[in-house]
């Protein structure tokens, strides 16, 4: 059916490999870790895309979730349709949400940051909402009664005590955000779904292991993360966190 | 109109020689480790300020190609991206006429059957008659397409070898009167595609059980898994070269014709390029056999090779690249 | 890619129609979409999820309440929790395609999996809750354990044990939109087959998935509402 190549002979004979051997991969094993120690590059880039994804969608979703709850916090009837709105948002499930941002943002990286973002909102929201409503009165009283302006009190005095429920939220937010954004790839916006879904990575169940395995690695990495910072940020709380 | 076709054949006569002289300087060597310089792609700074986004459809094979076409075009001087893995083929020609890639490899076969609405039968047996067929409607939209490449692949009706002893059928007719009994698996848009599910129920009348539409990636697991009876699968598939473990039925009544590729481009876009575009193309193909395509397939579904990697390989060894 | 605001709106008119009409198909004969469609892949991702559900709810919910009930378990229960938010929902659907099979029960077992950690560590936290002097009193009418565990502690800890089945819900019927993956075709083969239906399918896959995530989420709501105790009713931020 073709026609006769005219430089065939530029390919030596050893470019064809020898594949009679019996080895983990022609037996289509669970999890071959010979193949894993040996291709561990290929994940690097996929991973930091996948990072990148999830930071900026967290920072984002805490930037407009914890602005949307101090507002809700100063006019109390703000509270239920914020948490109706960001409810909605929270159960839209992702890979439908990109699709919903099809006709505006179309394909790629932020179409995929925007729906994360969104699904984080209500987490954080609620959480930060707790916790600045947690603030026993008495010491907002005294606050106030030390001379401070609301603005300080909020700042110097609520929030710091409203900080493990934060911290809290933020946890859950990010932990779900990494798991979230392997979904990524169908919007074209890259991550460690790229090593799941994309090719013939969907049959190969040691990709497949390495890919969700880095996800949660992920996960537990930036939950570390985020307690620590809790500590730090407030050394008074013990192991509430 | 008039310089575009100038302008083809000039690209047109640049192609050719180079091929001719790529040919005599093979012709003219014999150990197999030769590297002639003439195969060697060439950086020409005039194309840095093209910008050429290749893509291609959601299987192994088209995105090896993907890859080695967007490769030899960086090497030859222009600014590539990438957008592999787009899906079928209306996926893939409609971000081709929406301007979102330009250009992506095709098979003759699908584009006339797909595309220009021919019958499986119609499709030509040479290369070269089916390209120039799929030039002569595609330019009706401004697309364009370059020369085939040496290997050709087709669709075809794959069950395990032991399924297929135990219900005794070597061509396609004879599953006539068995399959019924029998769960079809394939790719989504299988459905719908007269060289596939269509052609199999309305030009050889065969009804199944069920058809189950997977990713292509799956189209040998779900044999392995006993799901699937029978499952689409591709002739020049690594599988089924690897072992005996996978039979393909004869298409006897020429229902699932087979293509050789053909780089499908828009005329906007070759004329920006210039002629290294065509150029560059027809030269990196040229060693892409049945057998080469299979060993580029087979690095990466069996050897589980990144795709990207595979063709920067085949690009080397071959002596395109430096 | 820029699309101008009609055109938008025609995509919305487009998904539309395919819904209520249905349309031809990117290429070939075949007609696709339309309201039988619609209505079939609908069905199946309700199945799926109601017997993924079903399923979590038998395994996590007496678990939970029970651990809660005798304050065992407390590591288990909260890193159950943990670990379920965090694995990604793609590698299971994936790996249980690839590794065990394409089919119902195996795409069932993977999504249950998926909906237990929320329910179990809710019931834990929601029964753990409860008044320390409620039960005592409780315990001290004569109540065994199990009834106080289902009449005293478990109404009380409507909210957040609903709260857990809210969250289980909402990631089963996420994850049961990219079922088509594992071979059951859901309402996310109009998203995730774009071959087929074309752009207007794919976004009437996704407003059609969003309505339904919607709906369960909206009726729980409701049940919570109901089983909730009056006197738990007022001022609870659900």
């Amino acid at each position: 059916m073709g026609r006769a190549p005219a430089s065939l002979a530029t390919l030596s004979d050893d470019f064809f490999r020898d594949r009679s051997g019996d080895d983990c991969l022609s037996n289509d094993g669970l999890f071959c870790a010979d193949w894993a120690i040996r291709n561990l590059e290929r994940y690097v880039d996929p991973t930091l895309e996948h990072a990148l994804l999830v930071l900026v969608a967290v920072v984002a979703g805490f930037g407009i979730a914890f602005g949307l709850a101090l507002l809700a916090h100063r006019k109390k009837w703000l509270a239920p349709p914020f948490l109706a709105a960001t409810g909605i948002l929270y159960t839209i499930p992702s890979i439908s949400f990109f699709f919903l941002l099809l006709p505006l943002t179309g394909r790629g990286a932020l179409t995929a940051i925007i729906a994360l973002t969104a699904f984080s909102l209500q987490i954080i929201f609620r959480n930060v909402s707790t916790g600045l409503a947690n603030v026993p009165l008495d010491v907002r009283e005294a606050a106030r009664g030390m001379g401070m302006t609301e603005r300080q009190a909020m700042w110097r005095v609520e929030v710091p005590l409203a900080l493990p429920e934060i911290i809290a939220g933020l946890r859950v937010a990010t932990v779900s955000t990494v798991a979230l954004a392997t979904l990524a790839v169908f919007a074209n916006g890259g991550g460690l779904g790229s090593e799941i879904v994309v090719g013939s990575n969907i049959t190969f169940k040691t990709g497949i292991i390495m890919a969700g395995s880095i996800a949660i690695l992920m996960a537990l990495l930036f939950d570390g993360l985020l307690i620590l910072t809790g500590r730090l940020l407030s050394p008074w709380e013990r192991a509430a966190l | 109109m008039n310089s575009l076709n100038k302008a083809r054949k000039i690209v047109l006569a640049v192609g050719v020689g180079l091929l001719l002289a790529a040919g005599v300087a093979a012709c003219g060597s014999d150990d197999g480790s030769d590297t002639t310089a003439s195969g060697t792609i060439e950086r020409n700074d005039a194309n840095s300020d093209v910008s050429l986004t290749i893509g291609s459809k959601n299987f192994t094979e088209q995105i090896v190609l993907g890859e080695i076409y967007a490769q030899a075009l960086e090497a030859a001087g222009y600014d590539v991206k990438t957008d592999l893995n787009l899906g079928s083929e209306t996926v893939a020609l409609k971000a081709l006429e929406q301007d979102e890639i330009s250009g992506y490899p095709e098979y003759i076969s699908t584009a006339l059957t797909s595309f220009f609405g021919r019958d499986p039968e119609q499709v030509p047996n040479d290369a070269q008659e089916g390209a120039d067929e799929v030039n002569s409607e595609a330019s009706k939209k401004g697309l364009v397409v370059f020369g085939p490449t040496p290997f050709a692949s087709a669709n075809a009706v794959g069950l395990l070898s032991s399924k297929a002893e135990e219900l005794g059928v070597e061509k396609v007719s004879d599953l006539e009167g068995v399959s019924e009994q029998l769960k079809l698996y394939g790719s989504p848009e299988c459905r719908q595609r007269i060289d596939c599910l269509l052609g199999l129920q309305e030009n050889y009348g065969l009804q199944f059980e069920s058809f189950t539409p997977v990713d292509i990636g799956l189209r040998y697991e779900v044999l392995d898994n006993g799901q699937a009876d029978v499952s689409i699968l591709f002739t020049t598939d690594a599988q089924l070269g690897a072992s005996d473990k996978y039979t393909t039925l004869e298409d006897d009544l020429g229902v699932l014709p087979s293509g050789n590729v053909v780089f499908m481009t828009s005329e906007a876009v070759v004329e920006k390029a210039g002629p290294d575009y065509q150029a560059t193309i027809e030269l990196v193909q040229e060693n892409l056999t049945e057998e080469v395509m299979q060993e580029l397939s087979a690095r990466i579904d069996l050897d589980k090779e990144k795709p990207d990697q595979v063709a920067a390989d085949y690009l080397s060894e071959a002596g395109y690249t430096g | 890619m820029t699309v101008p605001p009609l055109a938008f709106l025609g995509l919305f008119g487009q998904a539309w129609e395919f819904v209520f009409d249905g349309r031809q198909a990117e290429i070939g004969t075949v007609r696709v979409g339309g309201p039988e469609q619609v209505l079939d892949l609908a069905t199946t991702q309700l199945e799926v999820t109601l017997l993924a559900l079903g399923v979590a709810l038998l395994i996590a919910l007496p678990a939970g309440v029970a651990l809660g009930h005798f304050g065992r378990g407390e590591f288990l229960a909260v890193s159950v929790g943990n670990a379920g938010r965090a694995l990604p929902e793609l590698a299971l659907i994936a790996l249980m395609a690839a590794a065990i099979g394409v089919g119902m029960i195996n795409l069932v077992v993977a999504l249950a999996i998926l909906g237990i950690p929320p329910i179990l560590t809710n019931a834990y936290v929601g029964i753990r809750q409860v008044d320390d002097s409620v039960v005592e009193a409780a315990r001290g009418m004569g109540m065994g354990n199990l009834a106080i565990a289902g009449r005293i502690e478990l109404p009380l800890a409507v909210p957040t044990v609903m709260g857990g089945i809210r969250t289980a819900a909402i990631n089963i019927v996420a994850t049961a939109t990219i079922a088509p993956l594992a071979g059951i075709l859901t309402l996310g083969d109009f998203i995730l087959a774009r071959n087929v239906y074309g752009d207007a399918g794919v976004l009437a896959g996704a407003i059609l998935v969003a309505l339904m995530a919607l709906t369960f989420e909206g009726v729980l709501a409701g049940l919570q509402w109901k089983l909730t105790p009056r006197s738990l009713r007022d001022g609870r931020v659900s």
